[in-house]
């Protein structure tokens, strides 16, 4: 399925845009559901919910629920099992990270088709995490009965819901930065659709 | 149920202009949906409706694998009881019914072997138990609360009930309506309350009788009850014909 001389991997893209379509699903109709019992001093604009009121809001957020954790089990079986997690994103290393982080922050990071510098690697490894605590703490919201060792380990169905603003808030932080970086870098988003060409092609393999 | 502690007016007017529509997301739709519908013909919002809807009856199924009819809600001590506790109903509180102890009956119906009507000395003569337990609303509020009352376990078995009938359906005097599945029925922390705090249930808590259920969701927990029956037919609710998933277990 993975060719070496792609950027992305069909099992990547495919994963990537059901996981683009399903956290777009959630996080809009969890804005929904957050309105109707805000945890903090402000509401979200209705403009980016989805679902027009709790019901639907709930409705959609249930149902792709199923979407996110399917999707992501295969994401993340197949970034194992096939090393390319580990190949990509491994090893940050603390210095090469202050590095790019400066040069990023200076706008003097070149983009090199892939390969992920260290602040990309550390951003995607954080989002993959989040990704799992907002699911883990959905689950422990969900059934804070049927699964109560969860919502313990949460400290409890209150602070599950904290926990899962918080992961909400992450990825969505990822998103506006990853949304930026393809504004700046328009290839990439070329790339994960098509697939991509990597520069050149790894000595020894045929191609 | 659908009114939070201190109601926002705001909230309370959505949750009225929703009730007006008879579809889950006919005129729901925003820019979120928009967006991800953008190429799709949005005149077909009642095909989504309808798939929406048909993976809530598929996550009705899945709750029900997962409920266990002897896990029990974690229950909690007398200090961590939240007061206030609040009023919650699709009306405010100046409007919850007022009803008179002595004339009040509770109707029976359905798979039920002896229908008699029953009368509140009749509920307060058979064995109580009391939980404190954390109720949890479907907006995402919660509130510890303490109730005693019959295990509805009890009751259904002195009436006859067939206990292999699918649902429990309550009517109640303020025109709600909801129904649970018959293993949350008998689940041994699922009560017809008739106290709060230890003394009797006040009006604003569902006086006479309230069900209480701690391992589902504040609106399957219906107040002011006057009628129960025993079904294989699906009963719906007042939430749950709006879209509101029906098992809504935690």
């Amino acid at each position: 399925m993975s060719r070496p001389n792609r950027v992305h991997p069909l099992t990547v893209r495919l994963t990537h845009w059901l996981n683009a379509v399903a956290i777009s699903v959630l996080l809009t109709s969890g804005l929904t559901i957050y309105n109707a019992s805000p945890l903090f001093d402000f509401s979200f604009p209705a403009s980016i919910t989805l679902g027009g009121w709790l019901g639907g809001a709930l409705a959609w957020h249930f149902a792709a629920m199923w979407l996110l954790v399917a999707n992501f089990l295969v994401m993340l079986g197949f970034g194992l099992l096939s090393g390319h997690l580990r190949r990509r994103l491994l090893p940050i290393r603390p210095r090469d990270f202050a590095r790019d982080l400066w040069l990023a922050l200076t706008f003097r990071l070149p983009h090199q088709t892939g390969v992920y510098n260290a602040v990309q690697r550390l951003m995607y490894l954080g989002v993959l995490a989040a990704i799992l605590l907002v699911i883990a703490s959905g689950l422990a919201l969900w059934k804070p009965v049927q699964l109560q060792w969860l919502s313990a380990l949460f400290g409890g169905y209150e602070a599950s819901r904290r926990v899962h603003f918080v992961a909400m808030s992450a990825i969505a932080a990822f998103i506006i930065v990853h949304l930026a970086l393809v504004a700046i870098v328009p290839s990439t988003l070329i790339a994960m659709l098509t697939g991509g060409r990597m520069p050149h092609p790894h000595k020894g393999t045929p191609t | 149920m659908i009114i939070p502690p201190r109601p926002k007016a705001r909230d309370h007017k959505a949750g009225l202009q929703s009730l007006q529509r008879r579809l889950l997301l006919r005129g729901g739709l925003s820019i979120g949906a928009l967006t991800l519908l953008t190429g799709c013909n949005l005149e077909d919002d009642d095909a989504v409706d309808r798939l929406l809807t048909r993976i809530s009856r598929m996550n009705d199924r899945a709750q029900a694998a997962l409920f266990s009819g002897s896990r029990l809600a974690p229950e909690y001590q007398a200090a961590d009881i939240t007061d206030p506790f609040p009023f919650n109903a699709y009306y405010p509180e100046e409007r919850a019914p007022t009803i008179d102890g002595g004339n009040w009956r509770l109707e029976l119906g359905g798979m039920i072997g002896e229908r008699a009507p029953w009368t509140l000395a009749q509920l307060h003569a058979l064995p109580s138990v009391s939980q404190i337990t954390r109720h949890i609303c479907i907006e995402g509020w919660s509130a510890v609360g303490q109730w005693g009352g019959v295990r509805l376990s009890d009751f259904l078995q002195r009436i006859g009930a067939d206990t292999r009938a699918e649902y429990v359906s309550f009517r109640c005097a303020d025109d709600y309506s909801t129904s649970i599945d018959m293993a949350t029925a008998l689940h041994p922390q699922t009560i017809l309350a008739t106290t709060f705090r230890g003394t009797t249930l006040p009006r604003a808590y569902g006086f006479p009788i309230k069900l209480r259920v701690p391992t589902k969701l504040g609106f399957k927990n219906p107040k002011y009850i006057v009628a129960m029956t025993v079904t294989n037919e699906y009963p719906g609710g007042f939430w749950e014909k709006y879209g509101y998933n029906w098992f809504s277990g935690l």
